[in-house]
């Protein structure tokens, strides 16, 4: 992992400069996140986490692109995303991000191959139906999952329906993976094996960045982000096989 | 994502739940159906007007008394009408006509052998009759002049008149039969014709006019006067000339002026034109009854597209998280309301055409489809669905992936 690292640090896959988000205004305007600022290298396993009302979904609505941040930047891959068009922000979303949500959010009636190949349907590069497919069973076998490519969601056990949905997250190739809650609907065997296969993504290289209230899951990446009210509160990487990996930020901003 | 794509899966949104797409289609299926079917219907009945007013003959004026414009008031006279008399001279006097007659009608029993047949048609005319109205003699002889003078009393029946009293046609002449109380010698039977709009020619008996005048109506009320005189120009083109001689002559019979004729000279085109005026008025009326029941079958795919885009929501937020644009969605939801009222059209113009022809078939009514509204009703319900989608496509583009993701 560190040669991924490498010695160029210039690009960050990920720089949030100053990120700030306004709900509502005067009076009643909450302040859910209070400048934050902090970079992700291409191959980190983040674990973003603080209590409810911290901010973290917000942080990950905007990362996702779901989202405008009220101010500051918000650099994707080189790509200054944050006030882009409702139309572009789709595009980006689908060419540069992977979505692994708490409660899968698959097709009912989609088998688990036609689930996994809808990103590719609103690629701006359109693959032929058979390379579409193709593409799907090559993600779902990455998964674990070459078997069940015709079975439909409520077939499939709750950790299988995860992994399908990891494997649409996969299917466009994106820059990152934003798994929101990736285990919080599951048992805890099958939330174990779960992150045992976002960990081996993230061995091949992916950059995940994983939101969740749970410390053992958290335990899982390599490096954890913890906000309180807004603001990053710490923001350590754990000394271990990655142990040279830092960072230049500090906690919160002020 | 493509167009096609897009169809795909706006299809396969339909198909999710067939059940309610195929009552939110019944809308547009009846509105569809019934613009065909009730266009369809008043072409019929105009058809079949035009169809029993030439069944009165070609080229043919009808001459009938009429009031003068300012009624029975002092100085206007009431007509004096023509009588059986007058007929011949007219006959004599006018160029290019085929032949002049006038009808009499009467409703009696007759009897014939043992059989007795109730309220039938008895028309008392002239020998020109078979002519002016081109009906064809099947047996026998017509009724003569002869006939007329002498108030003959002979009766020429009806093919199916003949056949219920004596099996046959031509057992039918020389026999005798009985109309009310009075006995008639069958001289001839007339060539089946079959039923014209609601008149079966085939269930009457004619015999000398003279007769019915002395018989069958009541000499008070100018027992001898004509009602009716019909008279056929040889051709199309002679019609104008035939009209003006008839209007000369006429008003020298009656002693009127062109200001007051005492007459009114009536031809097929204006009953046909004054038919298809009235018809016309019927057609409009159901014309927009059919086009509202589009119109609400198009409120009830508007509402079932906004229950979708409210249960689908998060199916719709799914999507948008995945790059689906506005555009995309729009697309979607546009095409499934379009699919809706386009699928309701096909199966509307199916309904409708089939509807059409099997009343025909059954001859509950006479129908003729109306090619024409067979894509307007189309149109109009693929119209109706890009109407009535696009307010819930619009409504499903526009929500926030974040909060439609939320939605349960």
């Amino acid at each position: 992992m560190a040669e991924l690292k490498g010695g160029n640090v210039e690009e960050h896959l990920i720089e949030i400069t100053d990120l700030t988000k306004v709900y509502g205004a005067g009076d009643i305007a909450v302040h859910a996140l209070k400048g934050v600022s902090a970079a992700v290298e291409k191959g980190e396993f983040v674990a973003v986490m603080g209590p409810s009302g911290s901010g973290k979904s917000t942080l990950m609505n905007i990362l996702g692109c779901l989202d405008h941040p009220t101010d500051g930047s918000y650099m994707l891959d080189g790509e200054d995303v944050s006030q882009l068009s409702k139309r572009r922000l789709a595009g980006v979303r689908n060419r540069k991000i992977g979505f692994v949500f708490q409660s899968y959010n698959l097709l009912p009636r989609l088998s688990a191959a036609k689930n996994v190949l809808l990103p590719l349907l609103y690629n701006s590069r359109q693959l032929s139906d058979a390379e579409c497919y193709d593409r799907a069973i090559t993600a779902l076998e990455s998964v674990g999952l070459g078997d069940r490519t015709h079975h439909r969601p409520n077939e499939l056990s709750g950790g299988q329906q995860q992994r399908v949905a990891i494997a649409r997250a996969l299917v466009n190739d994106p820059a990152i993976i934003l798994a929101d809650e990736p285990t919080g609907n599951l048992d805890t065997q099958s939330g174990k094996e779960i992150m045992v296969l976002l960990r081996q993504l993230h061995d091949q290289g992916a950059t995940i960045v994983m939101v969740t209230h749970e410390l053992d899951i958290a335990d899982h990446a390599q490096r954890v982000i913890y906000l309180v009210d807004g603001e990053i509160v710490s923001d350590r990487t754990r000394a271990g096989g990655i142990a040279h990996l830092h960072n230049g930020y500090n906690g919160g901003t002020e | 994502m493509s167009f096609w794509r897009t169809l795909k899966v706006a299809w396969e949104g339909l198909t999710l739940n067939k059940v309610r797409s195929f009552l939110t289609t019944l809308g547009v299926i009846i509105g569809v159906a019934a613009v065909i079917v009730m266009l369809a219907v008043s072409a019929g009945a105009e058809a079949e007007i035009a169809d029993q007013i030439n069944a009165l003959g070609a080229n043919l004026i009808v001459v009938m008394p009429s009031f003068s414009r300012g009624g029975f008031g002092p100085g206007s006279r009431p007509p004096a009408g023509l009588t059986y008399g007058d007929l011949t001279t007219l006959e004599g006097k006018l160029t290019g006509i085929n032949g002049i007659s006038a009808e009499q009608s009467t409703t009696q029993d007759i009897k014939g052998g043992s059989t007795t047949l109730e309220s039938i048609s008895v028309i008392g005319t002239t020998p020109s009759f078979t002519k002016v109205r081109e009906y064809a003699l099947g047996e026998g002889r017509f009724i003569t002049n002869d006939d007329n003078d002498r108030a003959n009393k002979v009766v020429v029946l009806g093919y199916d008149i003949a056949q219920e009293l004596f099996g046959s046609t031509s057992s039918a002449i020389g026999q005798s039969i009985k109309i009310d109380s009075t006995k008639f010698i069958v001289v001839g039977v007339m060539a089946e014709k079959g039923l014209v709009g609601n008149t079966n020619y085939d269930e009457r008996v004619y015999i000398p006019i003279t007769v019915v005048f002395k018989k069958f109506t009541n000499a008070r009320f100018g027992s001898d006067t004509l009602r009716m005189v019909y008279v056929s120009a040889e051709s199309r083109d002679a019609m104008d000339d035939v009209m003006a001689q008839l209007s000369s002559e006429l008003m020298k019979l009656y002693g009127t002026t062109a200001e007051s004729p005492g007459f009114a000279l009536t031809t097929q085109d204006s009953i046909i034109d004054a038919q298809a005026s009235t018809t016309e008025a019927f057609r409009n009326l159901l014309g927009w009854v059919a086009g509202i029941s589009l119109v609400v079958g198009g409120i009830g795919i508007m509402n079932i597209m906004l229950v979708s885009v409210t249960e689908r929501t998060r199916e719709i937020g799914l999507r948008q998280a995945l790059g689906a644009r506005p555009r995309d969605v729009l697309l979607q939801f546009l095409l499934e309301a379009v699919m809706l009222s386009l699928l309701g059209g096909i199966v509307g113009v199916l309904v409708g055409v089939g509807g059409s022809y099997a009343f025909n078939e059954l001859g509950t009514m006479r129908t003729e489809i109306v090619t024409a509204s067979v894509p307007l009703a189309f149109g109009a319900a693929a119209a109706v669905g890009i109407f009535f989608g696009y307010y819930p496509a619009t409504q499903a583009a526009q929500l926030d992936p974040i909060e439609a993701l939320r939605r349960e």
